[in-house]
């Protein structure tokens, strides 16, 4: 596998950095949609990212299920061992970060019969696909709008109930399957479905920085490292390293961070200035909000949160308004301003 | 635009910059010169656009590439409707059975590692195809989830596309084009010019051998984002190409360092086929100090001493790339720039849409022939072979024999097939006082003709008609040719002019069209001079205000539009208008029935 470029170094694009290092934290914030310009470094985030997180403890299973986790959310053999009163034995993993390439077919993804037990032995055994191996982990998409529906369709069932259930060849499989759907796209290359898009937490717009220091720091950079990748990432453990620990203390902020009935009150009225669809949106706003405090270490939600995230949040969720010409991102940036002026 | 456009005299006057001619290099030896440098560094300057019509002049560039690959490099070529089993690998159905056990195929892709790939009329390659493309790119290996098989493969490799576009709207998707470092164009190169390369395959083996070795300075890639930056030039890939360019360069000329002469071939390279702006013509003192520096490591010492020659530096590489701009490119851009982006990006009117049963086979799905899908008999077989022993084994132990090929629910591939959308046209029509009362008639009579050309092209009208305070839908989208007739024929004219009312019902209509994956055509006759504002109230300054806002909604939704001016002697109020919605604007006394006719087929096809 090529070496990934590290995540630390990375320049500017800071909210899609926040965005991605909050989903780490808060793997219920229900993933990341990034989208915008050419060459924007997209996908070198989501893979820098995946060479930096924290290891997992998982238990000995094919699904490497959470030790932890109550029963209901395990695999069948981890229930069957749990039963009989045995420990399923654990170690520690990397944390899984699974791609989802274009032209994948639809028995790779959700599991089918696996093949080569078929051919050689005329067993019929469940091979699990892509979306066991992301379990507890990242489902990565890139261009997701240039997937195909039908997968689109099996992907968002999954993804809301956390389960995958696998019906084909006379086998009937069930086994978890909680992942961070991270998808990457340019909006220029086709619109991504509204009951897709509603699917992610957070949505991201990245664009080309246009000054010159920013610029060139982003070319010094990537030519060093296509120069000789193996000394560019020794040089940027220590950052690296950083940005991990601060996931770390993150999750471990995480459960004691407290959401005021304040800036509840305030998220509901955002959202109610701007109309979203559903409650959706203001769950998300709250929970990337914690998220967000979390990751700076605070351990109350204050508006200032609010404020930073909401962009992210909720600019995926507006209803299309044919009778205003300005963006989604502008809107929720003008009702920022309606709401707590500047 | 404001720039005056480069002249001539500004190409010779790149004094600075040594070339063996004097008088700038010829297109075609830079031409030869980028399959050179791409050869030096296929992985870092990702490949070639190249643009021309199938010939000897092609001919011989593609021969000339070909030979400067060292030997051993795979040649492979990828037609335009690959299946995704071809271009990504999956099961070779026929090893696998003959083996017993799964046996993977390699796909063009994989088997083109450290090679080239020529994507065969590369202009036409689905969004789809290009899009598996640029995820090897970016990832420098192919990932193959197909058929049951997990299969992760390095692959690099160099693109060469063959874009025989012709005209503005047809080219490369951007997606790909982005991550070419050179675009070259073919088509003014006679025959003649085409001569032979000075480079041979020992330069190549020799350069690539220095490559890693060569250096570029700071100050060196400050200017070539600069000058990026200067030509309008979005992405940031086409610094990082220019950088590696330059460096091949260096690496060809057997230098260590990158020197003046290798920054002004990648500025010319890459940097000038990009460029959408001129630079300013004196670039004024205060645009470029650098903020530096921030944190730079290793370089302080000699930060200071380099300031006062970068920006010479910049003037002379600037120049060089400004001069291999093509006179005129920047005229032509500034006008293709918004067609370009719509009719790229989304397709033309009459987008692309799944459909069950009709149109151009796209693919296969697994599924039931039900809902008058049509069954794929080859790839339902394809599916069900590998299980046959399977299959047989289950059947012996339960007592069963047979020898017959067994086909179970999951093995039933159906054929998708891909049709245009629908497209409906929308009427707008302005029935006013104003306008109506002496062209409503020729308005009408040109809508007559253009709903039987619709009919013929079974797609679906639509007809708003506004006036007096407010807009009404008088038909809702039909194919009914009758009653559209009718309808119009019944229009009465007179009354105010509620523009705003009008546009936007029929941007409503369009975007629930939109919506439900039809193609709009938005037709508005009028004559631009609304006084009716949206709650009813007279006045020609706020009337005509929201006709603005409105009209720039339209354009936000990028619907294909055209406007029709009825007045009797057309103003600019209309041409404005027309600018404001994105819309093909066509003056009525300059149309008579038919050519109102030819333009809408023209803006609708």
């Amino acid at each position: 596998m090529p070496i990934p470029f590290p995540f630390s170094a990375i320049v500017a694009q800071e909210e899609m950095k926040r965005s991605l290092l909050i989903a780490a934290i808060d793997p219920s914030i229900g993933g990341v949609l990034v989208f915008g310009d050419r060459g924007t470094g997209k996908s070198t985030a989501i893979r820098g990212l995946a060479a930096l997180l924290p290891k997992m403890q998982a238990a000995d299973c094919t699904y490497h299920c959470d030790p932890e986790a109550g029963d209901d959310a395990v695999c069948a053999d981890c229930r069957e061992t749990r039963k009989h009163g045995g420990k399923v034995k654990s170690y520690k993993v990397t944390v899984p970060v699974v791609d989802l390439p274009l032209g994948a077919t639809e028995d790779r993804v959700i599991g089918a019969l696996d093949l080569e037990r078929a051919l050689t032995k005329g067993e019929k055994a469940f091979e699990p696909g892509l979306l066991a191996r992301a379990h507890r982990g990242f489902l990565y998409i890139d261009e997701v709008n240039l997937l195909e529906d039908h997968l689109v369709d099996s992907l968002l069932d999954v993804a809301a109930s956390g389960e995958n259930l696998v019906e084909r060849e006379g086998l009937s499989v069930r086994h978890p399957a909680r992942f961070v759907l991270v998808g990457s796209g340019n909006p220029e290359e086709g619109e991504l479905r509204p009951q897709l898009q509603d699917r992610f937490g957070l949505s991201v717009e990245v664009k080309t920085p246009g000054d010159l220091p920013t610029r060139m720091k982003v070319v010094r950079l990537r030519d060093e490292f296509e120069r000789d990748p193996n000394a560019f990432v020794t040089k940027w453990k220590r950052k690296d390293g950083k940005v991990r620990r601060l996931i770390e203390k993150g999750r471990e902020v995480l459960p004691e961070v407290v959401v005021p009935d304040k800036t509840l009150e305030e998220a509901g009225k955002l959202c109610i200035r701007l109309g979203t669809d559903g409650l959706r949106g203001e769950l998300t706003l709250i929970r990337a909000a914690r998220g967000l405090a979390a990751l700076q270490g605070d351990t109350e939600v204050t508006v200032e949160h609010l404020k930073t995230i909401a962009t992210s949040a909720l600019r995926h969720r507006l209803r299309r308004d044919p009778l205003d010409e300005s963006g989604s991102t502008s809107r929720v940036e003008r009702a920022l301003q309606e709401q707590f002026g500047e | 635009m404001s720039g005056s456009g480069p002249t001539p005299a500004v190409a010779d006057g790149s004094g600075p910059v040594q070339q063996p001619t004097g008088a700038g290099p010829a297109p075609w030896d830079d031409a030869v010169l980028a399959a050179v440098l791409m050869t030096v560094d296929p992985a870092g300057t990702g490949g070639v656009c190249l643009r021309a019509l199938p010939g000897p002049v092609r001919d011989q560039w593609l021969s000339i590439m070909r030979d400067l690959q060292p030997e051993g490099t795979p040649m492979r070529r990828v037609p335009l409707h690959v299946s995704d089993g071809r271009l990504l690998g999956g099961l070779d159905l026929a090893a696998t059975l003959s083996a017993g056990r799964p046996v993977a195929e390699r796909g063009l892709l994989v088997e083109a590692d450290g090679g080239v790939i020529e994507l065969a009329m590369a202009e036409r390659i689905a969004p789809g195809t290009a899009a598996r493309l640029t995820m090897a790119f970016d990832s420098g290996e192919v990932l193959l989830e197909r058929d049951g098989l997990t299969m992760r493969t390095p692959s690099k490799f160099a693109v060469v596309a063959l874009d025989e576009g012709v005209g503005e709207d047809e080219g490369l998707l951007n997606a790909l084009l982005d991550r070419l470092a050179f675009h070259l164009e073919l088509s003014d190169i006679r025959v003649h010019e085409a001569i032979a390369c000075d480079y041979d395959v020992d330069d190549i083996i020799a350069a690539r051998t220095r490559l890693r070795d060569v250096t570029i300075e700071e100050a060196q890639i400050e200017t070539l984002c600069g000058i990026a930056l200067a030509l309008g030039i979005p992405s940031l890939r086409a610094s990082i190409f220019a950088a590696c360019v330059a460096r091949a360069h260096a690496a060809l000329e057997e230098r260590a360092e990158v020197a003046d002469e290798d920054m002004a071939v990648a500025g010319r390279l890459v940097l000038a086929p990009r460029a959408t702006q001129l630079p300013p013509m004196e670039p004024p003192p205060d645009e470029p100090p650098p903020p530096e520096p921030e944190q730079e490591q290793d370089q302080d010492q000699n930060q200071s001493n380099e300031q006062q020659e970068p920006q010479e530096l910049d003037d002379q590489i600037l120049e060089a790339t400004k001069a291999a701009i093509p006179a005129g490119l920047l005229a032509q851009l500034q006008m293709g720039k918004l067609r370009r982006s719509r009719s790229r990006a989304t397709g033309k009117a009459g987008a692309m849409q799944n459909a069950p049963s009709r149109g151009r086979p796209a693919g296969v799905l697994r599924g039931e022939p039900r809902h008058g899908q049509r069954m794929n008999v080859v790839e339902t077989l394809r599916a069900a072979a590998p299980w046959q022993r399977l299959r047989r084994e289950e059947r012996a132990r339960v007592g069963q024999h047979s020898t017959r090929i067994e086909v179970r629910q999951d093995d039933f591939r159906i054929t998708r097939f891909k049709h245009k959308s629908e497209t409906t046209t929308i009427f707008m029509v302005d029935a006013s006082g104003s306008s109506a009362l002496h062209r409503l008639s020729e308005a009408k009579g040109a809508v007559e003709l253009l709903l039987a050309d619709c009919y013929v092209r079974r797609d679906k009208v639509a007809l708003i008609a506004f006036r007096g305070k407010d807009a009404e839908i008088l038909l809702p989208p039909t194919r009914s040719l009758v009653r559209a007739k009718r309808s119009l024929a019944g229009l009465p004219g007179g009354g105010g002019t509620p523009l705003a009312a009008g546009l936007d019902l029929g941007m409503l209509m369009a975007d629930s069209i939109q919506r439900r994956g039809g193609t709009p055509v938005l037709i508005l006759m009028t004559d631009g001079r609304a006084n009716v504002a949206r709650d009813g109230t007279g006045g020609r300054a706020r009337a005509g205000e929201e006709a603005t806002a409105a009209a720039r909604a339209v354009r936000a939704l990028e619907i294909t539009s055209l406007m029709i001016d009825t007045s009797p002697r057309p103003r600019q109020e209309g041409r404005d208008l027309a600018q404001e919605m994105g819309a093909v604007y066509l003056p009525l006394p300059h149309a008579d029935a038919t050519s109102l006719n030819q333009a809408v087929r023209a803006t609708t096809r």
